[in-house]
């Protein structure tokens, strides 16, 4: 099983690269991680295989076909999506009217009889140790029915050598709010009132929450020697073994060729440096669970984007059989990445179920939820040089970011991994201060990296007298991106653009656009069953969970499209470790990896019921037809059979089939991407941004579902422009104290700050899988907007904003309507 | 903890029988029930004055307003004569809060909420304001503070409907029971010079039973802006209301009031001055917008509310002169 082992390894994905202590991280700047991670091949080479003609390449350029060599059991190429009658065609949400009239059940939704409700209690100051702990008068309150005092907490680095800090009973604090005990009780009131009532005792430490003081070498240490980020299944941790000097953790970098000829070589430079806050993940439901442990099983409802993940953390931390270890995620309120594995939270509330014997119920409030992750900052420097013939010559970056008491700020993927260039210096350093732990969040280190190269190509661009799209034509090899490049070209006004800062009056207008790389990667963990009852009816089940990306709506229309029945029709059980394992949704995996594992386990039933019903129609299975829905004796047309009367013929009650994803069928390098266009005014004398269009052109293999992608996009989009001009986590740097942990002042975009979104999707058949199809969650805007909003506000004023978010404070200090600098 | 009894009362004197130390009105519930869940205040009894029918509706006559203090925000920004004669203030409402809040949200209520600022928010925080000894504004994080008389204590009052009404001249009946009194709101909000402890002239044993706003002299036009960061769901970074009382293009005087200026809606007295006489032009009302902002003492991270000021006091005179149809920063795009 070795190989296996390996196999899983491999393909793990940024966003998911963590399940346990030391499982082996792809951090999507690192070149080789978003080689396809297809088996080994001497594990290839043990199927056997046959050769298919695939559909490859992208309709505006030419579809060509390429021959691959797959499994025997590989259901037939499927047609281009213009051949086929429910995938690639706008399908409404599976679940939507349950979602929107509250029939559908989220976590907090979940009611178990005898359930206890739980509330934690987080640290009251920043940086300490923790000298007792009383929950005596907790114990006390009336309703209360246990008590837990954690003992290890999740999230935070941990020391290389442990030995480096005095030994504590407790842990040590670290941020304020971390997670230090918890109280379970028979109302959420009592909870709340007895969770206050836990006393502790602090010896406090000096602290720092803000990124460039913890740099300075007298800065109070957040860790007493070199910590690397382990032992969560949140992701996006950064690298281990990297040196470490005070706050300093790196750097870790990456050297192509040789930058210092590319520089001596270019004909022009440009260098800049930018900085970008920290944005916390806002879902609008919190993280939560509702344990229940149970002797024979332990079952938990959680809020997360892996059934797996939690199942194995748990099993780990609780040493029970994942066999006894039950996960359920039917509806789930959003994670964008801060939402795998138990979680404090989780393992707490089974802590707490196990001592109370009763289930329980956790939910962050928004505090909480505001503070157990987030997309790390940023101040980075950023330097390319070029031919006057508009090639690159060199890339040198060197980013410091804080992901709090974690690890993981890296911002190179998008120059390491957008453009061609023969010289790349890339280092990397995480800041460690005094604040909660950053963690995956959607296309991590990728905005950030964009809002610095994409602004940076601009202003090259400008330098070397070429069209900003014309210029990425030339160091650009992505076919996608070609062609979105195109659509632009020609669905906007993009050649009539003004130059920079034309407009008279203090309302300028302005466009630009930014590009936007993802990776692919794939999560072999991906099976379905799918099922058919002798009435006719199909199921499908898996433990994948539909984190709302649509995964529910795309696996009935694949299940749909192979047996000629309406998606309406399929009934779809997925969210619950008792089905086949499901792939967490984490780096824009789901799609791509489970939807063959539903067409293969969907064709393979279909075999079945024809191989059953054969016989009592006197012909051999391989007679049988399947087609628009019905079963036909090919040599007799005239015989022809619905499914519900072809079911009606098996001898027993049900067949089914169960799949799992094979292997991509090659390895290649392959990224996704988009190109996104926005068109804006900047109010000059109030500082005001106003987004007013925006045309997203993206790639993402195969489209399934159109109206899922696209709504996929728009809200990317969305994000992107709440991360540029709005969304910052505020530290009190008295207190240590995060002051806007609410939705008040941790400001998101609202109905009023949506601009005309436009989206168009190109089909890019890459001839991989079953299905072809890739997902869309990372590359669906957010990548871009805060890049591509830079780029349209110097075009509109003149002037680069190389801080965000562009409120008015930063946009009037970039205009030099104020003389002071808000502090990033 | 929060334990508290609830009575529900259907008039005056029922509720003025509760108010007494420890109980407090409650209107539409929007701020004291945020404040109650933060820790910031703990009645022991909520006197809920929301059925109470005499304080309610909205009466117009020559003399001027009578708004019963239970008027919601949406019936002020509805209502067809508030949107002609007393245009600021249907402006104010209709662009406070959120729809959803302005429906529930009460002008007794708005004029009483207490001040926006986080450290006084946040129980984490023993501020000047509740009896420590600290702003802890002075020093920290202050871009949302205010930039003119913040010497002490830098909150700011955010009521939308203030601005208009102070800049209408409007005044507040306040009963209890030993009787009525009257006071205009220019004199109604407490500096924190006068008193941290105090935010308004109101009594705890007081219910405000009507606002009253004069007949506007002829020839009088008003408006109102507010900018925040965002448009939807957002506290003012800055507002302004204007009156004029117009005579051709000449104004004769002019009422400018500042939103979250200063711990307290604020004149602009200086601007006031500017225009007074004055023919209206851009040029006058950049003036008196500079006058306006003269002044301020920014903090460390909130000059950029200094430029705020400047811009929303010269557009929003623009606005109410009418050479300006729409503040080209409003929402739906700039103009
Ligand atoms: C997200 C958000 C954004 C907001 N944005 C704005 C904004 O832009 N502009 C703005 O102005 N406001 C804004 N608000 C605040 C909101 O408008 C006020 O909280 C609301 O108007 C308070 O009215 P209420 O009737 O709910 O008052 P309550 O919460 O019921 O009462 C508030 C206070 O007034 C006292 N009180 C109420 N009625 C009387 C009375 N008749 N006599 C004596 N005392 C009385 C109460 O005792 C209490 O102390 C916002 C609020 C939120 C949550």
């Amino acid at each position: 099983m070795q190989n296996e082992e390996l196999e899983l390894q491999q393909e793990k994905s940024p966003e998911q690269g963590k399940t346990g202590k030391d499982a082996p991280v792809h951090v999507p700047h690192k070149k080789d991680a978003h080689a396809n991670p297809a088996a080994p091949p001497n594990k290839q080479a043990s199927v056997a295989k046959r050769t298919d003609s695939f559909l490859y390449g992208i309709p505006q350029l030419g579809l060509s076909r390429v021959e691959r060599q797959v499994p025997l059991n590989e259901p037939p190429p499927m047609p281009a999506n213009a051949d086929l009658k429910y995938l690639g065609k706008p399908t409404p949400r599976y679940d939507g009217v349950a979602k929107v009239t509250g029939a559908g059940k989220y976590t907090a939704d979940v009611y178990l009889p005898g359930m206890l409700y739980a509330r934690m209690v987080g640290a009251g100051v920043p940086h300490a140790r923790v000298l007792a702990i009383d929950t005596t008068a907790a114990e006390r309150y009336p309703g209360v029915r246990a008590v837990h005092v954690i003992q290890h907490v999740l999230g935070n680095a941990e020391l290389r050598d442990p030995s480096k800090e005095r030994p504590s009973r407790y842990p040590i604090v670290r941020y304020m709010g971390q997670p230090m005990a918890a109280v379970a009780a028979t109302s959420q009131a009592a909870a709340d009132e007895a969770a206050a009532l836990v006393k502790v005792q602090y010896d406090p430490m000096g602290f720092v929450v803000d990124r460039d003081a913890a740099r300075a070498t007298d800065a109070p240490s957040v860790y007493p020697g070199p910590a690397d980020q382990g032992g969560t299944a949140g992701g996006g941790g950064g690298p281990a073994n990297v040196p470490q000097v005070g706050n300093v953790h790196g750097p870790e970098r990456k050297n192509v060729g040789d930058v210092a000829r590319g520089f001596a070589e270019s004909d022009v430079v440009v260098e800049g440096e930018y900085y970008t806050q920290v944005q916390t993940h806002s879902a609008l439901e919190t993280h939560g669970v509702v344990a229940d442990w149970k002797a024979e099983e332990l079952t938990v409802y959680a809020s997360t984007q892996g059934t797996s993940s939690v199942r194995n953390e748990l099993s780990e931390i609780f040493k029970l059989p994942k066999s006894k270890v039950r996960v359920i995620t039917e509806y789930m309120g959003g994670g964008f990445g801060a939402k795998f594995g138990a979680g404090n939270e989780g393992v707490v509330a089974v802590e707490l179920s196990r001592k109370a014997k009763a289930p329980v119920r956790l939910m962050l409030d928004r505090r909480e939820e505001h503070i157990a992750s987030n997309r790390p900052d940023s101040h980075q420097k950023l330097k390319i040089g070029a031919k006057r013939n508009g090639t690159l010559t060199a890339i040198q970056l060197t980013s410091y970011g804080t992901a709090g008491v974690g690890t993981g700020a890296g911002t190179a993927g998008p120059a390491t991994n957008m453009y061609n260039c023969p010289n790349l210096l890339t280092e990397e350093y995480d800041v460690f201060i005094n604040a909660g732990p950053g963690a995956a969040f959607r296309a991590p280190g990728h905005p950030q990296g964009c809002f610095a190269l994409e602004q940076a190509i601009d202003d090259l661009a400008e330098k070397l007298d070429l069209d900003p799209l014309e210029f990425r034509g030339r160091i650009d090899d992505s076919p996608a991106r070609k062609v979105e490049r195109q659509i632009i070209l020609e669905k906007t006004d993009w050649r009539n653009r003004h130059r920079a800062g034309a407009d008279p009056g203090p309302i300028k207008r302005g466009i630009g656009l930014s590009q936007s790389v993802w990776y692919r990667f794939v999560n072999l963990n991906s099976s379905c069953e799918v099922r058919i009852s002798k009435d006719g009816s199909v199921e499908l089940m898996s433990a994948v969970q539909d984190i709302g990306g649509g995964t529910k709506t795309m696996l009935a229309q694949v299940v749909a499209e192979e047996f000629g029945i309406p998606p309406q029709s399929v009934v779809i059980r997925i969210g619950d470790t008792r089905y086949p394992i499901g792939p967490d949704s984490g780096g824009s995996v789901t799609t791509g990896s489970i939807s063959p594992a539903a067409r293969n386990a969907a064709h393979q039933a279909k075999q079945h019921l024809l191989a059953a019903i054969a016989p009592s129609l006197g012909v051999a299975p391989d007679q049988l037809e399947f087609k628009d829905g019905r079963v036909s004796v090919a040599s007799d047309p005239s015989r022809s059979y619905s499914l519900r009367q072809a079911a009606a013929k098996m001898p027993t009650d049900e067949v089914s089939a169960r799949a799992t994803r094979v292997p991509d069928y090659t390895r290649d390098k392959i990224t996704y991407g988009g190109v996104d266009y926005v068109e804006l005014a900047v109010d000059t004398e109030t500082g005001r941004v106003h987004v007013e269009r925006v045309l997203g052109v993206h790639d993402c293999g195969r489209p399934m579902n159109p109206l899922g992608v696209i709504s996929q996009i728009n809200g990317g989009i969305l994000q992107g422009i709440s991360y540029a001009l709005f969304e910052q986590r505020i530290m009190d740097r008295g207190k240590g104290y995060m002051l806007n942990a609410d939705l008040e002042n941790y400001k998101i975009l609202g109905a009023r700050e949506v601009p005309q979104i436009d989206v168009i999707l190109i089909e890019n058949y890459i001839a991989q899988s079953s299905t072809d199809a890739a997902g869309i969650g990372e590359s669906a805007g957010i990548i871009a907007l805060a890049a591509a909003i830079g780029n349209a506000f110097y075009n509109a004023t003149g002037v680069r904003m190389r801080r965000l978010p562009m409120t008015p404070a930063r946009v009037l200090a970039a205009l030099g309507k104020t003389d002071q600098e808000m502090h990033a | 903890m929060n334990r508290f009894t609830f009575v529900d009362c259907t008039t005056v004197a029922e509720a003025l029988d509760h108010l007494k130390q420890g109980s407090v009105a409650k209107a539409g519930g929007i701020d004291l029930l945020d404040l109650m869940k933060d820790g910031i205040v703990s009645p022991s009894m909520l006197v809920n004055i929301r059925r109470v029918k005499e304080l309610h509706g909205i009466e117009t006559s020559e003399q001027g307003l009578s708004l019963g203090p239970l008027t919601t925000l949406s019936e002020l920004a509805a209502h067809p004569v508030i949107q002609k004669t007393y245009t600021a203030l249907s402006d104010a409402a209709s662009h406070a809060a959120t729809p959803q809040i302005r429906n529930m949200a009460t002008v007794g209520g708005n004029l009483m909420q207490r001040q926006r600022c986080w450290y006084f928010r946040s129980s984490e925080y023993n501020c000047l304001r509740k009896g420590g000894s600290e702003c802890f504004a002075q020093k920290g994080e202050n871009q949302y503070h205010a930039i003119m008389g913040n010497e002490i204590c830098a909150m700011v009052h955010p009521s939308s409907t203030a601005v208009p009404l102070m800049a209408f001249g409007a005044q507040v009946e306040l009963t209890s029971k030993k009787g009525k009194r009257t006071v205009p709101l220019n004199e109604f909000y407490i500096r924190p010079d006068e008193s941290l402890l105090d935010e308004t002239v109101v009594k705890s044993d007081e219910l405000i039973t009507r606002i009253l706003v004069p007949a506007p002299a002829a020839g009088t036009r008003s408006a109102y802006q507010k900018y925040g960061e965002k448009e939807s769901f957002d506290w003012p970074l800055a507002d302004a209301g204007v009156v004029l009382v117009m005579d051709g293009n000449t104004c004769r005087s002019a009422s400018i009031v500042m939103g979250v200026a200063a711990p307290t809606p604020l004149h602009a007295k200086a601007a006031e001055v500017v225009l007074a006489g004055k023919t209206i032009d851009e040029a006058t009302a950049r003036a008196a917008g500079k006058a306006a902002v003269d002044s301020a003492t920014p903090l460390e991270q909130n000059g950029y509310k200094v430029q705020l000021f400047h811009t929303v006091v010269y557009r929003t005179i623009l606005l109410a002169s009418g050479q300006l149809k729409r503040d080209p920063s409003a929402v739906g795009g700039m103009a």
